[in-house]
């Protein structure tokens, strides 16, 4: 089945090691530095609208800090989201970024990235609006390995509608629509990824805030279609609703139950209701994109005559 | 935002915006060295925000900034502040 | 400007309406489609798809209808021009994405090649059941703008100025053929690029930081900016104020929602194209468009032999409405007689211009041929009175 496993519990031992040796620094009375995540956001929307404990903006926070490490050129990244909690990201982040329709910022990213092959496109959004209404177009992005970064944030349920059963709740847990349980065999997304041909697939929680931003930036740095589940907390609708705590606890349940297992057979690594999870990296492979396999194709096809596809800012 | 004026033992410190704070606790409850409490007084929100209650104790490792999902609270370690100084051109 | 020499095939052709609005596109400068395969509009796409790899562009089939009509709009953002083509099943799927293209100014062209509805209904026969259905289908107020070419020569004449008003004026453009006008083939006469004017992006000149995506000109439209070029937009189909930014307040709804009304109604007399043949001093005006003014043509021809002073309004623009046309002419003609394939939609509309100042008679048809022009011809005669 997996590679040898380990906790997730990496962070805080190597960051503890990292801070053990021994400075000396004269200190003055002001210090005026920014908050790394700040300068990527739109400044004056801050506060934003998401609930205590909510695990979105955790995951906002390992994603500037992806954007950071990778040094790419922040005017060619596009950020497209969908509809509901995780579809404000868009909002908030200082990027070209566009809220579209529910379930469909996969296509409209795809047109955008078509169109100007220069973009890094980055697909945010969450379980409900990528695999319930917007499941199809995810499959077909995939197969056709467009070259865009996906990252949802799956925390169980539709948060912005009030906490209701969504494509990735666990069988059991209660939901406003299933008010006695859920009985509906939720979708194993890095499963679903792999199968339809992702080139990358991970897993982290938002416990995992390194290894997720480092996949993140590997993410940024990857082409073609690659897939990132984050999981994370809703403490106002399914934790509350589960009985589960807070958003701490929730934090706490990742802790004690993540096991990382990276290369695992995604066939093994379906969740269910408080049980053990399997993260890490799952898949990396290359395959050529869509646009790469069309220049190709067509290059060989009509040889001289063909007129490479370079959008309207050149070829890249 | 304040700087909390750290002691002698310390190799980092950590920056609160108190005003966005709302109250989850991650930074609290993942510090790897327990060196923040909440407050016991309330921001303008209602919330109780993170103080740094064992200053010596701060590494500067950002875990707190990383985990804060509402952009409130991060770390820095002394050696990196002429860097972050510098300023991150975007 | 000048259409780009290379989208633009010169020359005299044997094309159907659809190959000649795939023309048309190419040489407006479209270079981005996105599509589903749906009778009788396939044509369309499948001519853009052989076509593209010699012009430079891109042509993806979507997985669906939902899917195409949001990816010409992230291609638009790109910068590019970009439709999407297909007929009423996919249409009804593409409703939301029209709100979208209005409600955040994205400026595309929905191609609908109509077959007669509602649902399945006859895939491979025409229809015209369409019409209201662009002008009202997603929820909401918006005003579109319909072009309604009646041969193959004005589906490339009018695919270009599709084109043309959606840069002009950042609203959904439908493209409204009929499975009869896409099907038949006759001579289309190409120009050379240079006699081919075409609208280029209404680009900002305001740098990064000074630029709001939203705040409009005199004329109500804002000037774009491509995605990739550091202006940092956000655009959403939330109601929006001039930064992008969401506001949830009925004051910015009504300021938004009533800017992109008016820029189009503001504008109605410069689109509204009506072609008019002996319709000042006639007693009976037939107003058709499409392939019903086709028919009605004859029609019109049989009811002048008969000695009937009768007149035809054609619309080449169905949406704005010519109203203030109709209205003079209502208060001269004693009727018009409305054929469409459908069951009455724009006689609504001429009835309510007409204002009861002359007779409206429709002449209703289910779709899935054309009128007889017979039947027409009888309704002129009665009208006449």
């Amino acid at each position: 089945m997996s590679e040898a496993s380990e906790t997730s519990d990496v962070n805080h031992a190597s960051d503890v090691n990292d801070a053990s040796e021994e400075l000396e620094i004269d200190l003055p009375e002001e210090i005026d530095v920014d908050n790394p995540v700040w300068p990527y956001l739109r400044k004056d929307r801050i506060p934003h609208i998401w609930c205590p404990g909510c695990g979105i903006g955790t995951t906002v926070n390992c994603f500037a800090r992806a954007l950071t490490d990778s040094e790419i050129d922040l005017d060619r990244v596009a950020i497209v989201s969908g509809i509901g909690c995780t579809g404000r990201v868009a909002g908030y982040l200082n990027l070209d970024s566009f809220h579209t329709t529910h379930g469909r910022a996969i296509p409209f990213a795809t047109g955008l990235k078509l169109a100007n092959p220069r973009l890094k496109v980055v697909v945010y959004s969450g379980d409900g609006d990528l695999f319930a209404i917007g499941g199809n177009h995810f499959v077909h992005a995939a197969r056709r390995n467009m070259d865009l970064l996906v990252i949802c944030v799956n925390n169980f349920t539709y948060g912005m509608t009030g906490g209701q059963m969504g494509p990735t709740t666990p069988v059991g847990a209660v939901q406003s629509t299933m008010p006695y349980g859920n009985f509906e065999t939720p979708f194993n997304l890095p499963f679903l990824a792999d199968a339809c041909g992702a080139v990358y697939v991970a897993r982290w929680t938002v416990y995992n805030v390194r290894q997720l931003g480092r996949a993140m930036k590997e993410g940024l740095e990857k082409r073609g279609f690659v897939f990132i589940e984050a999981l994370a907390p809703c403490p106002t609708l399914y934790s509350r609703r589960n009985k589960l705590g807070d958003g701490v606890d929730q934090l706490k349940y990742y802790k004690a139950n993540s096991v990382v297992k990276n290369g695992a057979d995604t066939k093994e690594v379906g969740l269910s209701f408080q049980g053990e999870i399997s993260v890490g990296k799952f898949v990396d492979r290359e395959r050529p994109t869509w646009l790469e396999a069309m220049d190709a194709h067509y290059a060989q096809v009509f040889a001289g005559e063909y007129v490479p596809h370079g959008g309207l800012h050149g070829e890249d | 935002m304040n700087a909390v004026k750290p002691a002698n033992k310390a190799k980092g410190t950590v920056f609160v915006r108190e005003e966005t704070c709302k109250g989850c606790s991650y930074c609290v409850d993942f510090c790897p060295t327990h060196c923040l409490e909440l407050s016991p007084g309330f921001n303008a929100r209602g919330y109780h925000y993170p103080t740094l209650a064992r200053a010596d104790d701060c590494t500067g490792c950002d875990l707190c900034g990383l985990y804060c999902p509402d952009f409130a609270i991060f770390a820095v370690r002394f050696r990196d502040l002429e860097k972050l100084r510098k300023g991150r051109v975007l | 400007m000048q259409a780009d020499p290379k989208g633009v095939l010169t020359g005299a052709h044997f094309l159907d309406g659809d190959q000649a609005a795939c023309e048309g596109a190419l040489a407006a400068g479209c270079r981005f489609v996105a599509g589903y395969p749906i009778t009788p509009s396939t044509e369309v796409v499948e001519r853009f798809a052989a076509r593209i790899p010699l012009v430079g562009g891109v042509f993806i089939q979507m997985e669906d209808e939902i899917a195409s009509s949001i990816a010409i709009q992230g291609a638009v953002w790109a910068g590019q021009k970009a439709m999407t083509v297909t007929s009423g099943p996919g249409l009804s799927l593409m409703m939301e994405h029209v709100g979208f293209a209005a409600m955040t100014e994205t400026l595309c062209v929905f191609v609908d090649v109509q077959r007669a509805g509602p649902s399945t209904g006859l895939p491979t026969l025409p229809g015209q059941g369409d019409m209201m259905q662009v002008k009202w289908g997603s929820h909401g107020d918006y005003e579109p703008i319909a072009l309604v070419p009646s041969s193959p020569q004005e589906c490339f004449d009018l695919m270009i100025r599709a084109f043309n008003l959606a840069e002009t004026f950042r609203a959904p453009v439908f493209f409204m053929m009929d499975e009869v006008v896409g099907h038949m083939t006759e001579r289309v006469v190409i120009p050379g690029a240079s006699a081919i004017e075409v609208a280029e992006r209404r680009l900002t000149r305001k740098k990064p930081g000074e630029y709001r995506p939203f705040e409009a000109n005199g004329d109500l439209v804002p000037d774009m900016v491509r995605s990739g070029e550091g202006y940092r937009i956000h655009v959403t189909g939330l109601t929006h104020d001039e930064r992008g930014y969401r506001a949830m307040t009925a004051a910015a709804h009504g300021r938004l929602v009533e800017r992109l009304s008016n820029k189009v109604r503001a504008n109605r007399d410069r689109l509204v194209d009506v072609r008019e043949d002996g319709v000042d001093g006639a007693d009976v005006v037939v107003v058709s468009y499409g392939i019903t003014s086709r028919v009605a043509a004859r029609a019109v021809a049989e009811a002048r032999e008969r000695g009937v002073r009768a007149g035809h309004l054609r619309l080449v623009i169905a949406w704005p409405f010519p109203a203030r046309r109709v209205r003079e002419i209502a208060a001269r003609a004693k009727a018009f007689v409305v054929p469409e394939l459908n069951l009455g939609q724009m006689a609504l509309e001429v009835e309510r211009a007409a204002g009861g100042r002359a007779v409206v008679v429709p002449v209703p048809h289910a779709g899935g041929t054309v009128h007889e022009p017979a039947a027409i011809l009888e309704k002129i005669l009665e009208a006449k009175g």
